[in-house]
């Protein structure tokens, strides 16, 4: 099993890279695309500002990559919101792989929303064993509006897309690797996918 | 639905962890790494770890905790303590720290705020403020609530958010210590005037104050110490009373 973290310099690989360690998987973090294209299982991480975080995948010709891979890609946090079509924070284009948009949470809630949430309507091999209303650890300021590819629903203000998949592309909303031991399920079916 | 957070709080000092009665006495109460992986695994949301030497002691020390911990912990935690710096920062969350949180020098240079959120996002952002009361009106305090400051609590928590901060932790310098509740009346004017969530922290002493704070005190999280780390409740226990009382908990 060869896993590789996008290195891109946006966001908390160590602690992604530490939560598959306690699964007995070493993951190498990389920008490099040819590493990229030869693993087995890729991690698109992502925490920060998005039009930053877009710039530093252009700068590497990542942008590129990425909608092309075939192989089990997952989005974490801002790595999913990216893999959508826009997002309102900078006003961004995405990767456009995810067919929906990312808008601001409105001032009726607190924003970021911070904490621990339940995620519902489960639809993906991703969730296998999850329980519906399991918890996670989710922290944002933006959110996925739903689509034909949302494969669990949060709410918050509003119900949103808390994770999404199109063929082999994965994206969740919420921090697997902070989410306790609901959280380390999903990254093993990650890896079993 | 959004939970409630249960938050307990290790002060550290030497790798160990200790807590300060009214932050002065201090008894030990353990490895830091072993109890944070107890208290996740008992059903802590979000752990916080205060190194309450750390202009005394080198960085090396708690980075190189920070680092056991995101190696070992499967929830998130934040850092604070004597951090005034973007480097420093950004060391701790390459170490795998989720958060930081600033106090004194953010009062001492409010720019930080507006830095450290703009390099690495509101969201790991956290601004501690310890608050007492002279006369009436809540004022900043600094240096572990040693000094006091001219600073209105309400008017600077404003700012701080302004300036990008995800989130405040305010600790109520009358109540640290005392067991007697938390500052729910200040606690309940920041969740309202604010739209950052707020860590309650400072006098919890029974299960019923942590059900006040969340009722009266609106407050987004509440955080403590000792009542934790000597057993006196129980985190299930508190979690399964606050669910009963209608508020929503992870369980």
């Amino acid at each position: 099993m060869k896993l590789v973290i996008i290195n891109y310099g946006a966001g908390n690989i160590k602690s992604i890279q530490f939560a598959f360690k306690r699964l007995g998987v070493d993951a190498i973090l990389s920008n490099n695309p040819d590493e990229i294209v030869a693993a087995d299982k890729i991690i698109f991480p992502g925490v920060g500002e998005a039009s930053t975080a877009m710039n530093m995948l252009k700068e590497s010709g990542l942008d590129i990559l990425i909608p092309t891979l075939k192989q089990p890609v997952l989005g974490i946090c801002l790595g999913m919101q990216l893999l959508c079509k826009s997002t309102e924070e900078g006003y961004t284009k995405g990767l456009g792989v995810f067919n929906t948009d990312v808008k601001r949470f409105s001032n009726d809630v607190k924003v970021p929303q911070m904490g621990w949430n339940v995620i519902k309507d489960l639809k993906s091999d991703l969730f296998e064993g999850i329980k519906e209303g399991a918890y996670m650890y989710l922290v944002h300021s933006y959110y996925a509006e739903h689509c034909e590819q949302t494969i669990a629903k949060t709410d918050y203000g509003i119900n949103y897309a808390s994770a999404l998949q199109h063929n082999n592309f994965y994206g969740v909303q919420f921090h697997p690797e902070k989410s306790s031991l609901a959280g380390e399920k999903i990254l093993e079916n990650f890896l079993k996918l | 639905m959004l939970t409630k957070r249960i938050i307990p709080c290790l002060d550290i000092k030497n790798g160990r962890t200790v807590k300060g009665v009214n932050f002065i006495d201090l008894r030990d109460a353990g490895d830091p790494v072993e109890l944070a992986k107890q208290y996740a695994d008992i059903g802590a949301d979000e752990l916080v770890f205060l190194d309450i030497s750390a202009t005394l002691e080198g960085r090396a020390t708690t980075l190189d905790m920070v680092l056991h911990v995101a190696e070992q912990v499967n929830i998130p935690f934040t850092v604070g303590g004597g951090i005034s710096s973007i480097e420093h920062v950004d060391d701790l969350l390459k170490c795998g720290a989720d958060k930081v949180s600033i106090n004194s020098s953010a009062v001492k240079r409010p720019e930080l705020v507006n830095e450290l959120s703009n390099k690495f996002g509101s969201q790991c952002i956290v601004v501690a403020i310890d608050a007492k009361q002279i006369d009436g009106h809540w004022k900043v305090h600094l240096a572990g609530g040693s000094i006091p400051t001219d600073i209105d609590l309400f008017e600077w928590a404003k700012e701080v958010e302004q300036r990008g901060a995800g989130e405040i932790l305010f600790t109520s310098m009358d109540h640290d210590g005392t067991k007697n509740g938390f500052a729910n009346e200040a606690l309940a004017k920041l969740s309202s005037e604010l739209n950052i969530p707020i860590i309650a922290s400072g006098g919890a002493g029974n299960i019923q104050h942590f059900i006040d704070t969340f009722k009266e005190g609106k407050a987004d999280a509440a955080l403590a110490a000792s009542v934790f780390h000597f057993g006196e409740i129980p985190i299930p226990e508190l979690k399964r009373a606050l669910k009963n009382n209608n508020i929503e908990v992870r369980l």
